[in-house]
């Protein structure tokens, strides 16, 4: 049964063509930015994945609880944002891979270090997202009485 | 310029192919774990070590693993379905579904790896 937001915008091609447009400018940000940290940073640690993951984790936290509370967001931007641009823009396989790359060359601690941050980080910030959000609500409610 | 062009097609492909099986999953295999998204992060990590192990070449990696594997898999919805089940108190399935993502994840991406050099020889 399509929803009403689906109605709005034009139901399922729609929403798959966003996810397509939106995916690819996840993933060519992901590159770009990991060619840019990849030209100065000179460890074997992969900052630049972690960091990406840690702000589109942050940034999902955030745009799915607003996202959610917007009645009149049409679905293919909502999908199109989330599943699209931030699910595109993370990625967990060069996590997986980054880390067995990391214990093949025998960097053990930097592999574990790797693990601890991306497991604890992208929890936490996931939920920092989602925590901004209330407390935008809770300040709009405390400025609106 | 031509890399950019492989990464975006890879990308389009593969968060397609995350939002066509997500979709599809949940509807078939509705529950409480989010089975779609485990099983997506679970084969592109496979999948992405076969193709570091057997050393693929520049443009098809960038198309194949930065590109398809990269945006197929998500890292962001992992962790807020993480949240969304802290919210809801569900505390088991929190713990099977992180614990299968990380161990498992890894876990494939060494199989993948080392079934990858096998294939290169």
């Amino acid at each position: 049964m399509a929803s009403q937001a689906d109605n709005l915008s034009g139901g399922i091609g729609m929403n798959a063509a966003a996810v397509g447009f939106f995916g690819a400018i996840g993933a060519l940000l992901r590159y770009g930015i990991g060619r840019y940290v990849g030209g100065w940073w000179m460890s074997s640690f992969p900052l630049g994945t972690l960091g990406i993951n840690f702000a589109g984790c942050l940034a999902l936290g955030w745009f799915s609880s607003w996202a959610a509370a917007q009645k009149r967001l049409p679905a293919w931007l909502r999908t199109g944002i989330g599943t699209g641009l931030i699910g595109a823009f993370t990625t967990f396989s060069t996590f997986s891979v980054e880390t067995v790359g990391l214990v093949r060359d025998g960097l053990w601690g930097m592999a574990a270090l790797y693990m601890m941050l991306s497991v604890i980080g992208g929890f936490a910030l996931a939920w920092a997202g989602y925590e901004l959000y209330q407390a935008q609500v809770r300040q709009r409610e405390r400025r609106a009485s | 310029m031509a890399h950019w062009i492989w990464v975006a097609l890879g990308g389009i492909l593969g968060a397609l192919a995350r939002y066509g099986l997500s979709t599809w999953g949940v509807r078939k295999f509705p529950s409480l774990l989010p089975r779609a998204t485990l099983f997506i992060n679970l084969s592109g990590s496979f999948l992405l070590g076969i193709l570091l192990g057997s050393g693929a070449s520049e443009p098809f990696y960038l198309f194949a693993g930065t590109g398809f594997m990269g945006a197929y898999t998500t890292f962001s919805t992992l962790n807020v379905e993480i949240v969304q089940l802290m919210k809801k108190r569900e505390g088991r399935v929190l713990a099977l579904y992180a614990t299968s993502s990380y161990v498992l994840g890894i876990a494939l991406a060494f199989a993948g790896d080392y079934i990858g050099t096998l294939v290169r020889g």
